[in-house]
């Protein structure tokens, strides 16, 4: 083998190499830059705006500077704890059933089917479905309407990852339980869930980080509100919708305010992240 | 009885040589462990030595014991008798069933989607695959340990030792006391004793298998079942957990599959040999690997295949 032809090979290669590490690392920063750009913008934007007043005082009439958002701030936890109490219990029973139960059989293979298009449905959509159905009946814009448009969204999320979670528990220890004596439903929950535990609360918290910023099926489900209100019934102000409405007003005042809750919002989020991935850490904490 | 059990080992070796065409001796079929209830079996301690007469009771029975996956018949109506206090080890190649024989035992094989079960098993003279019979009960009463070390992730070791008596709710104010006692009896005590807070998964794999032994051991079963529990072991922690199975087969009934035929020899009392999901020769463990009645049992105890 002629040691010269070897070597152009070789540094060939090498400079290709090169190019197509350097293509990737290019393509990896541009598709993590708009996270840092949107970070950075609502940060400078949203930062004068951060004060105690904003998450205890209510709006000022316009022309009057300052107040806050403490209704929209009531209103997102509100509407949050809503879609999650009927959202969570919900969608990990039914992880459970397609995880433990229904591997095989036609119905699961639905449910899955059914569950992964809900995903991708359009939120708006899911707006108009509880519009049509929950506010139309109730004769009323209400939170709770709200909190079941945002429930919608985040079973299917909460559902899909119960499953994969209770999947990656290895089979011989649900067969240790049962050779123990363990009914079946001891098998599965003080075991099995037990055991994918922090994988299905990462898949909560998750959903919740999802839903907390959506707008679109809160526009004709909560509504949105001027003033301060815990009333399920009646609408209620969210963070969302109180961007949407102050964004695109004309004042001032209001964009400031619209870019506070912003960062408020993003931070919100952030924090839910943050939460995700201490529970994923804790998985292996107890070795 | 023992009529029922000649005929029966007759039955099995008929149907061995129909297995092993090119077995030519023509043997008479091999001594049951069961033959006699008078005489056949040695009451003495050291396995295999077959000098003394006295009864030795069956624990357990497998009466056309068949096992299936789907239409495929892995294990092929099986009469076997298991003696009380003895170890009994089930050995054989890759495939031959005696796993899923093994499961039959305790009700598992019917854990797996689209398996079936034919024939009895006797307990004490109870078929555990009678009809109101729940299996959830039968396991409390045989237990199992698997080939793989699976001691509960999320629980410390005392929990494990104790899992089995929480998962079936039971009352315990000795609980300390109780998981103590499991420890000692699985040889793990000394070495756990100050950590009982930590992870089962946090111990070695042998530490691990016996673990799992006194998880099972905490519920005082009658039987306990082994599938291959040192094939993930390396060879000290084998010697322990062997060590281990000759302590307690003083106070329990122990099968034990194992493709390993030394440490058949070395830990049983009785040694069946399958084939093709046949029980091919039954008999007392010296006999079984010195003067095999079968060809095919002295082709793979000689290492000639498998």
């Amino acid at each position: 083998m002629p040691a010269a032809a070897a070597d152009l090979g070789y540094r060939r290669r090498k400079l290709v190499d090169r190019l197509a590490r350097g293509f990737c690392i290019g393509a990896t920063a541009l598709a993590v830059l708009p996270l840092f750009l949107v970070l950075y913008y609502v940060a400078e934007k949203g930062l004068a705006g951060v004060s105690w007043d904003f998450f205890t005082k209510m709006p000022m009439p316009v022309g009057e500077t300052g107040g806050g958002m403490k209704h929209a701030l009531m209103g997102t936890l509100i509407v949050v704890a809503v879609a999650s109490a009927i959202g969570i219990p919900v969608g990990i029973l039914a992880g459970i059933y397609l995880g433990e139960f229904g591997q095989g059989g036609k119905f699961g293979q639905v449910v899955r089917f059914s569950a992964d298009v809900m995903a991708g449905i359009p939120s708006i959509t899911v707006g108009l479905f509880v519009y049509a159905v929950v506010v139309l009946t109730m004769g009323s814009f209400s939170a709770l309407a709200g909190g079941i448009a945002l429930a919608i969204l985040m079973i299917p999320t909460v559902m899909r990852t119960t499953e994969e979670m209770l999947k990656l528990v290895p089979a011989h220890l649900r067969e240790a339980a049962l050779a123990l004596g363990a009914p079946k439903r001891r098998a599965i929950w003080r075991v099995a869930v037990r055991t994918a535990a922090p994988g299905i609360a990462t898949g909560v918290v998750l959903a919740i980080a999802r839903i907390s910023g959506e707008t679109a099926p809160l526009l004709f489900t909560a509504l949105g509100k001027d003033y301060f209100s815990t009333d399920l019934g009646k609408p209620i102000a969210t963070l969302p919708v109180q961007i949407y409405n102050y964004a695109i007003s004309p004042y001032d005042d209001w964009h400031q305010q619209a870019w506070t809750a912003a960062l408020v919002l993003v931070f919100m989020v952030l924090v839910f992240n943050l939460a995700a991935r201490a529970l994923v850490a804790s998985r292996g904490a107890k070795r | 009885m023992s009529e029922a059990v000649i005929t029966i080992a007759r039955a099995q070796a008929a149907k061995a040589s129909s297995v092993d065409e090119a077995r030519k001796t023509g043997a008479t079929p091999a001594a049951d462990p069961m033959k006699d209830d008078a005489t056949a079996v040695e009451a003495d301690d050291e396995p295999g030595d077959a000098t003394e007469a006295a009864p030795r009771a069956s624990k357990m029975e497998a009466v056309g014991l068949s096992a299936f996956y789907g239409k495929h018949e892995a294990v092929k109506k099986i009469d076997m008798p298991i003696v009380d206090k003895q170890v009994t080890a089930i050995i054989g190649p890759s495939g031959c069933g005696k796993s899923t024989y093994l499961r039959c035992f305790n009700r598992m094989h019917e854990v797996i989607p689209g398996t079936r079960v034919n024939g009895k098993v006797l307990l004490d003279g109870d078929d555990i695959y009678g009809a109101d019979i729940d299996p959830v009960l039968v396991r409390r009463h045989v237990g199992m340990v698997f080939q793989k070390p699976n001691p509960f992730p999320t629980m410390s070791i005392r929990d494990n030792v104790l899992a089995g008596l929480k998962l079936n709710r039971v009352k315990m104010k000795d609980a300390a006391e109780r998981a103590e006692s499991a420890l000692r009896q699985a040889a793990l005590w000394d070495e756990v004793k100050d950590s009982l807070h930590r992870a089962g998964t946090s111990l070695s794999g042998g530490q691990q298998q016996r673990l799992c032994i006194a998880r099972t051991l905490a519920l005082e079963p009658e039987v306990i079942l082994m599938d291959e529990p040192c094939s993930a072991l390396d060879p000290v922690a084998t010697a322990r957990v062997e060590e281990l199975i000759h302590e307690l087969s003083d106070r329990y009934t122990i099968v034990i599959v194992t493709h390993n035929m030394q440490q058949a020899a070395r830990v049983s009392h009785y040694t069946a040999f399958f084939y093709m999901g046949d029980l091919v020769e039954y008999n007392d463990t010296d006999t079984l690997f010195t003067a095999p009645a079968h060809r095919r049992t002295e082709d793979y105890i000689t290492g000639r295949f498998g």
